[in-house]
């Protein structure tokens, strides 16, 4: 059979509503509906890239994205002209908008790689159906995550300062600074999600270039693809160096939100000196990004028709997730209060009283409110299966987050030990606009990936399905 | 032995008039069950270039080819070694020492001593972030390389790649190849012995 005649003779199996939520008293429930044979899966992932025109809100959403990309580039080309003070910063506060979106891009992050390589070494099958976009989505946020640290230097010509590159000036990096660890963090995170993402995607990639019709879609698909012919002995290499991958990519992802919390419990501010911060920030950054991956996963399988593959049971575990980080992260809340109390330290019960009841009350009770309260309702499992009430909570969820960050850095650095040195930080029309340009940015990065790359992981799929079993007798 | 080769790969006629080397023969098959059964005959008939194609991986189905397992894991670790040595060695040379070193004369770099923040010059809590990193970076980069390297990737032009039935190699059949240039391929015998493991359709590759 032709790629042609086999993405045209087949009838679509449409989506088939069973509540795979519970399992049976027999075994487990399916983790692929309405999916007949492996051909199903191929056929249903692929017709997302195949589809000779994207979907009509596609377009909406993807020129509406764009057009965000360049107000981020209007603000970050007025910036780097004229300087860091076109932002709201001041003295003390001169960290604000700029790390908040940082660390809140990171954390999102940080999900994709718990799905892809945490989930996969306690052998979770319905990693499987959501990995696949998981892990674009940390590629996606951790470059707009990457874009704030390098812009807030001020002087973005010396941006490579920032690593260890021999130089007429007989200079090195400050190697005992937690700032330079996060360069070190961040960038080794990136680049191991990238080749974790790539080499997944290999298979899948060879998939669509065996389908394809065209020849640029052939060479482009091709040309990715390097060659892969699906065989066992290569498989067998590539399942070796994949768990090795998950493994590397395991201790990776805890270190990266550590190293960045780091960044603030090795200074001696109030508020942020705390040990606390490395599980509690890994916390805070699984639960945001699982947050986003609901936020991406219920349009995306709406639009592209993904729901037998990102089934209810899918987002029934993701918001499993998320209730228990949103716990943790309640938890480490109230530590920090009780340690603020019990240290006896003078300027740390300050620092904490002033965020809960100080000038930036109402961004401490967003918080609270968006990521401990209202987490709370996942409890209900019709809330956790209600497609709406998700989707609404992992919004609230993703701003609660991002003004967790906003409270640890703006409010422990606006009254620290002398009142006389105390200000308030105001954001201007470039911060706000730097931070809605980086939200573009990752959309229309991950508005192109949903079109031209599969966005389950089609092999992986075909490998959690019954029939795959070698020794089943059917 | 020698009546044998005489039906070792000759040239055959292709569509279009050129000559064409027999590479091997690719038998097809519709289940992972099906391949797991033949794969372990093919092996015990003590064929040895030969291989399976299939769209995901067949658990088990490695073990049952006889595939060894792979060394990547132990070339991992020198490489974890490596990158955990060079974080240790790039920051003591740079920050904790005023030494010189050159790269082959070409590029003179100096270390640049200083105390910061009580720490000693050779602070070894406050190098272990970075060691850290280099370590996972260095076993990454060196899983993914040595994997494609030992797979012998990226290759464009294999021969299985020109035939249009292996297509669906990638979506939902499972094929077995043996290669020509096997000591026990004999092109009758090799297909018949392929049509009797089941296979559902038996075709010759060129070269």
């Amino acid at each position: 059979m032709t790629t042609a005649s086999s993405a045209i003779g087949r009838q679509d199996p449409g989506f088939i509503e069973v509540d795979n939520t519970i399992d049976p008293i027999s075994g487990r429930a399916p983790l692929v509906l309405g999916c007949r044979d492996f051909h199903d899966v191929t056929h249903g992932v692929c017709r997302v890239n195949e589809a000779p025109k994207a979907p009509l809100a596609w377009w909406v959403a993807f020129s509406i994205a764009l057009s965000f990309v360049g107000l981020l580039g209007v603000c970050v080309l007025y910036l780097i002209v004229t300087g860091v003070g076109v932002w709201g910063l001041n003295n003390p506060v001169m960290w604000a908008f700029d790390i908040t979106n940082f660390v809140w891009w990171v954390g999102i992050g940080h999900a994709g790689t718990l799905i892809s390589a945490i989930l996969f070494l306690f052998r979770q099958k319905w990693r499987t159906g959501i990995n696949r976009f998981a892990e674009a989505m940390t590629i996606f946020a951790v470059i707009c995550a990457g874009l704030f640290p390098g812009i807030h230097v001020g002087r973005v010509w010396f941006a490579y300062w920032l690593f260890p590159i021999p130089n007429q000036m007989d200079m090195w990096p400050q190697f005992r600074s937690p700032l330079l660890w996060d360069v070190f963090a961040v960038s080794t995170y990136f680049t191991v999600s990238l080749v974790f993402w790539y080499i997944g995607l290999i298979p899948d990639l060879a998939t669509m270039r065996d389908r394809a019709v065209g020849k640029v879609k052939q060479f482009a698909y091709g040309f990715f693809a390097l060659g892969w012919r699906g065989s066992m002995r290569h498989w067998h290499r590539y399942e070796v160096a994949y768990l090795l991958l998950a493994a590397l990519a395991t201790p990776l992802v805890l270190s990266v939100h550590s190293v960045v919390s780091f960044d603030f419990a090795v200074s001696q501010l109030p508020g942020w000196h705390t040990t606390i911060f490395p599980p509690y920030f890994v916390a805070g950054a699984i639960f945001s990004g699982f947050a986003m991956v609901v936020t991406l996963a219920v349009p995306a399988r709406e639009l592209f028709g993904l729901k037998n593959l990102i089934t209810l049971r899918h987002l029934d575990n993701m918001n499993k997730i998320i209730l228990v980080t949103g716990c943790i992260v309640g938890y480490a809340y109230s530590m920090e209060f009780f340690i603020a109390w019990y240290s006896g330290a003078l300027y740390e019960k300050f620092a904490f009283l002033n965020r809960a009841f100080g000038q930036y009350w109402w961004a401490y009770f967003i918080m609270v409110g968006s990521n401990v309260i209202t987490p709370q309702l996942f409890w209900f499992k019709a809330i956790r299966t209600s497609i709406p009430l998700m989707f609404a909570l992992s919004i609230v969820v993703n701003i609660g987050m991002w003004f967790e960050r906003f409270v640890i850095i703006v409010s422990s650095l606006a009254n620290d030990f002398l009142p006389s040195s105390w200000d308030a930080f105001f954001p201007t029309w470039v911060d706000i606009g730097t931070m809605l340009g980086a939200i573009g940015l990752f959309a229309t990065l991950f508005l192109l990936f949903c079109r031209y790359l599969p966005m389950i992981a089609i092999a992986e799929v075909k490998a959690v399905m019954p029939q795959a079993d070698p020794h089943a007798h059917h | 032995m020698s009546t044998l080769t005489i039906e070792r790969p000759t040239a055959t006629k292709a569509h279009d008039g050129s000559t064409s080397r027999l590479w091997g023969l690719m038998a097809e098959f519709k289940t992972p069950a099906a391949i797991f059964e033949a794969a372990g005959r093919v092996r015990d008939a003590g064929y040895r270039h030969w291989d399976c194609h299939v769209p995901f991986p067949v658990h088990g189905l490695d073990k049952q080819m006889g595939v060894k397992r792979t060394i990547i894991p132990v070339i991992v670790f020198f490489a974890g070694l490596t990158g955990c040595s060079v974080g240790f060695l790039l920051q003591a040379f740079t920050n904790g020492t005023g030494a010189e070193w050159s790269f082959w004369a070409i590029v003179w770099v100096t270390g640049y001593p200083f105390l910061i923040s009580g720490k000693p010059l050779l602070s070894i809590p406050a190098f272990v972030p970075v060691m850290f990193e280099l370590t996972i970076l260095l076993s990454a980069l060196t899983t993914a390389g040595v994997m494609l390297l030992f797979n012998g990737l990226p290759r464009w032009n294999h021969p299985l790649l020109a035939k249009k039935r292996f297509l669906r190699a990638s979506d939902d059949r499972f094929f077995i190849v043996i290669e020509a240039r096997d000591s026990r391929f004999i092109r009758s015998k090799t297909e018949d012995f392929l049509k009797s493991l089941g296979a559902t359709h038996v075709e010759a590759v060129e070269d």
